[in-house]
């Protein structure tokens, strides 16, 4: 048993790196696969929105660490192991595509049906509908909830260490292996994912706020 | 791509899969119960006047909501372990996930009874309602009424939740999956199984807490069927 030196509290502050690196790919991915999910959710082809649902229920309905085993172990079944990286990110991007899609959906649907009524009036397609009328309005609706959950989603890719991927939470863990000191090490751990998250958690509060008000008026 | 899918041999391990969901709905029973005791707790500690209550619960609020649930706890199991405290992962696990659920509930029925206008805990005091009881009839209970969607979907994040217990050797559904995968080698069968499971649990849970739900807000049954009567009377009328 080792102790703790000052390299070894570099090497958690340079995992942290790998935590943000996940939480923006899982964002980013995560975000084309939930605005595909919104717009089918409340797509005029039923086939498309059962489907929308369907995909929903299954990702909010089972933890994210059997997602993740799954897109694990799956790739390598299926003959195309993903290998931890590609497989946290792939498992964590269609996890947040649900959530995501729920959230934007929601903001789809605040948006005044009298909208879209009178940009189809107007002879807009769809296309220009979603982006130039119900999307900009949407995304004033849907950006508290939207930075709310990114705080969830930093704190998920913590799980992504299970299947191997050296980030923040498997860097303490295999540091904890060495050293067992779990209450230095798991409390910097701790500290270091607050500090991730604790302003994002402020700003949407406050964006939160400053919507509600703007609906009061 | 020629991955053979071979259901029969997880079959044989059925009974670890039946302890394991066992578990899971222990786990889950009892981090619920506490969770909302732990949450009515935090929600009034945090409304208080007083400095020393409400700051404190707001740190724990905070604290608990911005790290990760795996992270709090490796640092409670680990770290008791390290001062010499030897307690069965099952129960270490009950605890993180009643402490961890504790602060989103609190958060939750904090905004339910922000909800509640001051004017009816006035309207309760005229009456001449003990303290007790304006907290329990007229604060408490309808403030969890009007927040029972947001908190009963916390429940269920909190019952997929457990599954992350499996990592400090709980053997609930996901650890009994992780053993069966690891002497099969059928990795797939295995967490396809367990991801039906899930899914039937959560919905299950979801009917469980709607069916609750009406059988304890009976009030807000009685306020709907009312308006409708009324409604109906007024299309009568203008019919």
């Amino acid at each position: 048993m080792r102790s703790l030196g000052t390299g070894d509290y570099l090497f958690l502050l340079l995992a942290m790196r790998w935590t943000i690196v996940l939480s923006v790919g899982a964002f980013v991915f995560g975000g084309l696969i939930g605005a595909a999910v919104a717009l089918a959710r409340i797509s005029s082809v039923r086939a498309l929105r059962w489907l929308a649902i369907g995909y929903i229920r299954l990702l909010q309905g089972t933890p994210l660490l059997l997602q993740l085993f799954l897109v694990f172990f799956g790739g390598d079944l299926l003959g195309f192991g993903l290998g931890p990286y590609l497989s946290a990110i792939l498992g964590l991007s269609l996890n947040a595509g649900a959530f995501l899609g729920e959230i934007w959906r929601g903001a789809l649907q605040a948006v005044p049906v009298g909208q879209t009524e009178a940009a189809r009036a107007l002879g807009l397609g769809y296309r220009a509908r979603m982006v130039r009328v119900v999307g900009p309005q949407a995304l004033r609706i849907a950006i508290p909830p939207t930075v709310g959950f990114l705080v969830n989603l930093v704190k998920s890719t913590s799980l992504a260490a299970i299947i191997g991927f050296v980030e923040l939470t498997r860097a303490g863990q295999m540091l904890n292996n060495a050293t067992f000191r779990p209450f230095t090490i798991f409390g910097i751990v701790a500290v270091l994912y607050f500090l991730l998250c604790w302003p994002l958690t402020i700003v949407s509060r406050r964006l939160e706020r400053r919507m509600s008000v703007a609906h009061k008026r | 791509m020629s991955y053979g899918f071979d259901f029969s041999s997880v079959l044989p391990f059925w009974p670890d899969l039946l302890s394991g969901l066992y578990l899971t709905v222990v786990m889950t029973v009892f981090a619920t119960v506490f969770g909302l005791v732990a949450g009515i707790a935090v929600a009034t500690a945090r409304r208080s006047r007083v400095k020393s209550v409400s700051l404190p619960a707001g740190i724990y609020v905070e604290t608990l909501r911005n790290t990760p649930f795996i992270v709090q706890l490796f640092f409670l199991y680990f770290g008791l372990a390290s001062i010499g405290i030897h307690l069965s992962a099952v129960v270490i696990s009950i605890i993180a996930m009643v402490l961890n659920v504790g602060a989103y509930t609190g958060e939750i029925i904090r905004a339910g009874l922000d909800s509640i206008p001051a004017g009816q805990l006035e309207a309760a005091e005229c009456l001449g309602l003990s303290s007790t009881k304006i907290f329990f009839y007229v604060s408490l209970i309808p403030a969890i009424e009007n927040v029972y969607p947001a908190l009963t979907s916390q429940f269920v994040l909190m019952m997929l939740m457990t599954s992350v217990t499996s990592q400090i050797s709980t053997e609930e559904l996901s650890g009994a999956a992780y053993n069966i995968q690891s002497t099969t080698f059928r990795a797939m069968e295995v967490y396809i199984t367990i991801a039906v499971i899930y899914v039937l649990i959560a919905f299950a849970l979801k009917l469980l807490f709607v069916g609750l739900g009406r059988l304890l807000f009976r009030r807000k049954r009685a306020l709907r069927n009312l308006s409708r009567v009324r409604l109906a009377g007024t299309q009568a009328v203008a019919g």
